[in-house]
């Protein structure tokens, strides 16, 4: 099922021509533009996969970082069909467990690689990843960016709410229009972008660093720089529950994904676990979609999320359970009911307190954890700090890593939000220009000083105590 | 204040009381006055930058916007724009008052037709009349905002509509 009418996107304007794919010799309808699982959703396919041991697998996360997509495209197995775009006879069918190459099957060798070069290599081009660019380039470095994503603008291009903010950091302005502004400035700096192109490690190379990248999950790319950015953002976490690997059960942002980048409708009866910023956010863009909402569930005895954003889906009649979990999912190959329950003091569910509702979709909003393996494999310095959600480089105050030319950015950096995410995106943007020897000096000190001003008023508030405390962990004096 | 609104995700009467002194009677009858419901300090300042009349003020973009509503002129321009769809309007008339207030959902309903309030729980509480409608393209904050005349009664308790065709 496609979305026709939206308040506040216009499907119409998005979609692509139409195309016709083969899902187990099946014809199916998609639009040249949308990923291979996303054209599949639309068409009622829920299982994508089986694991070896038989159990099925569908959607999670939606951009390419859970594996729980992966199918054989043209022959060749664990295609992540999240953020693979369809073509016109593509044929598509379920794998079961991990599936060889076909003998014939030659990859590609690095000695045909393509070569890009740059001053400054930024990985990501989410809302740090294009501030970056912007400003690097701004301050006088070329720059190559690469995103493993079809489209620009990370999680932005999903955000149908207005942000907070000051309204030179885009306070009023909708995340999805954000993304459209940043992508046309990061092109007019003249930002090379390569989409569809996953990074897979980063190397010194003399004075500089060699990335390397895959392209269309066929071509090798090898970026060659004299700086590297690292702004890959998060991904979601999971909650242990029985049937949690049930296709149905899928991450907040990949619902997200499906109904405000695609125009696909996720489902028709929700139930949400977690009641952050994001899960109560995607209550009310699902009844922007004409979906239904059962309960939003929170097992804390508060909600997290900024009031404000609750009371939007409260007066609208969505109900939210705090000190409540769901115990399980329950369907054939799919889910088809969720069972919640109300804890105690200790966290334990409370026995008669069950409640069965009738729903096709369990969208967790859980929390995120930032995506540091690049860095990780980089051999950046690497703690484990809660208040940013998990294990996250160090960095100095221009986010700097432990390793010299290597700068950090956004949700990869510490889990917060997007406003943030952007000033760390300039900061790191104009620190690699001065790194690369680009930048006037003057301008580049003066600049930063201000984004850090900017920084510290919008984390001086209540909610930003969490990530000081944190920040103040990760940094290198 | 107490934060138990957070376990509920809505606002009492007398927590709004708290967060914000209201308009006076007289005041509410003059003309059009915005009312914020914003209990949080949270980091944000459009209604602050948009106000034509300085009448918001907000000492650190993490402050609570505080309303002078003698400056106030009731011109809706922070209930367009607010990010966290919190701005209200109130304007007592005889027996009836009018709210404006920020509607993101299709149908967006049209000036005259009937449409029914729900309170800050979603609780239905009666029907009111269309009286103003801002659309998206004239809203400076792209949400479109609807005036809606009720009984005076619900003047502080209605604070979304449903458009009756969307009735499930």
């Amino acid at each position: 099922m496609r979305l026709e009418e939206h308040p506040v996107i216009d499907f119409s304007r998005k979609r692509g021509k139409k195309v016709t794919i083969y899902f187990e010799g099946k014809p199916i309808e998609a639009y040249e533009g949308e990923p291979i699982a996303e054209a599949l959703h639309a068409a009622g396919i829920r299982v994508l996969n089986y694991t070896a041991r038989g159990r099925p697998r569908g959607l999670f996360c939606a951009i390419g970082k859970c594996s729980s997509c992966l199918m054989k495209v043209n022959g060749i197995p664990n295609v992540r069909t999240c953020i693979t775009l369809v073509e016109d006879g593509m044929k598509v069918e379920r794998q079961h467990g991990l599936e060889p190459l076909p003998k014939d099957y030659r990859p590609p060798e690095w000695k045909d690689a393509e070569r890009v070069e740059a001053d400054v290599i930024v990985i990501g081009g989410g809302p740090a990843g294009l501030m970056a660019g912007i400003k690097a380039a701004e301050h006088g470095a070329t720059v190559a960016l690469l995103d493993e994503n079809p489209v620009l603008g990370g999680q932005l291009v999903k955000q149908t709410h207005k942000f907070f903010g000051k309204r030179e950091q885009f306070a009023g302005v909708r995340g999805i229009k954000i993304a459209e502004i940043i992508a046309e400035e990061a092109k007019n700096r003249g930002v090379d972008i390569h989409l569809e192109t996953s990074a897979v490690g980063i190397f010194p190379e003399g004075e500089g660093k060699l990335v390397t990248a895959v392209k269309k999950n066929k071509k090798l790319v090898e970026f060659h720089g004299k700086a590297v950015i690292v702004a890959t953002g998060a991904m979601e976490k999971m909650i242990p529950f029985e049937n949690n690997d049930l296709p149905g059960v899928y991450g907040a942002g990949a619902i997200q994904t499906l109904m405000n980048t695609y125009g696909i409708q996720p489902g028709k009866r929700v139930l949400i676990v977690g009641a952050g910023n994001v899960g109560v956010i995607l209550a009310y863009q699902l009844l922007q979609a004409g979906v239904k909402v059962v309960a939003v569930v929170e097992a804390m005895p508060k909600v997290g999320a900024y009031f404000v954003h609750a009371a939007k889906i409260r007066r609208l009649g969505i109900p939210i359970y705090t000190r409540h979990t769901i115990l399980r999912a329950e369907g054939k190959e799919k889910v088809e009911r969720a069972v919640i329950a109300q804890l105690d003091d200790k966290w334990k569910p409370i026995p008669g307190t069950e409640k069965t509702y009738d729903v096709d979709i369990v969208a967790l909003a859980v929390g995120l954890r930032p995506s540091i393996e690049l860095l990780h494999q980089a051999g950046a310095q690497a703690i484990f700090v809660r208040e940013l959600s998990g294990y996250v480089v160090r960095h100095d105050s221009r986010m700097e890593t432990t390793i010299r030319g290597i700068f950090v950015a956004g949700d990869s950096s510490g889990i917060e939000e997007a406003t943030t995410a952007m000033l760390e995106g300039k900061l790191a943007g104009i620190a690699a220009a001065l790194f690369v020897g680009k930048a006037n000096v003057k301008n580049a000190m003066e600049e930063m000083e201000k984004v850090r001003k900017d920084l510290d008023e919008f984390r001086s508030g209540p909610f930003g105590q969490r990530t000081k405390i944190g920040e103040e962990k990760v940094m290198i004096k | 204040m107490s934060d138990e609104y957070l376990s509920r995700g809505y606002l009492t009467m007398d927590e709004i009381k708290e967060i914000t002194e209201l308009p006076s009677e007289e005041r509410l009858k003059k003309k059009p006055v915005a009312v914020p419901e914003c209990p949080q300090k949270i980091p944000c300042t459009p209604c602050f930058e948009i106000c034509p009349v300085g009448a918001i003020s907000m000492p650190t973009p993490n402050d609570r916007p505080v309303v002078d509503y003698e400056k106030c002129i009731g011109c809706s321009l922070c209930v367009q724009i607010c990010p966290g769809l919190a701005f209200f309007m109130i304007h007592y008339r005889g027996e009836k008052a009018r709210i404006t207030m920020p509607h993101e959902l299709l149908p967006v309903p049209q000036r005259g037709d009937e449409v029914v309030l729900l309170n800050r729980k979603g609780e239905e509480i009666g029907t009111g009349k269309v009286v103003l409608v801002v659309p998206r393209e004239k809203s400076v904050g792209d949400t479109p905002v609807l005036t809606v005349e009720v009984p005076i009664e619900l003047a502080w308790e209605a604070r979304a509509i449903r458009v009756k065709e969307a009735r499930e």
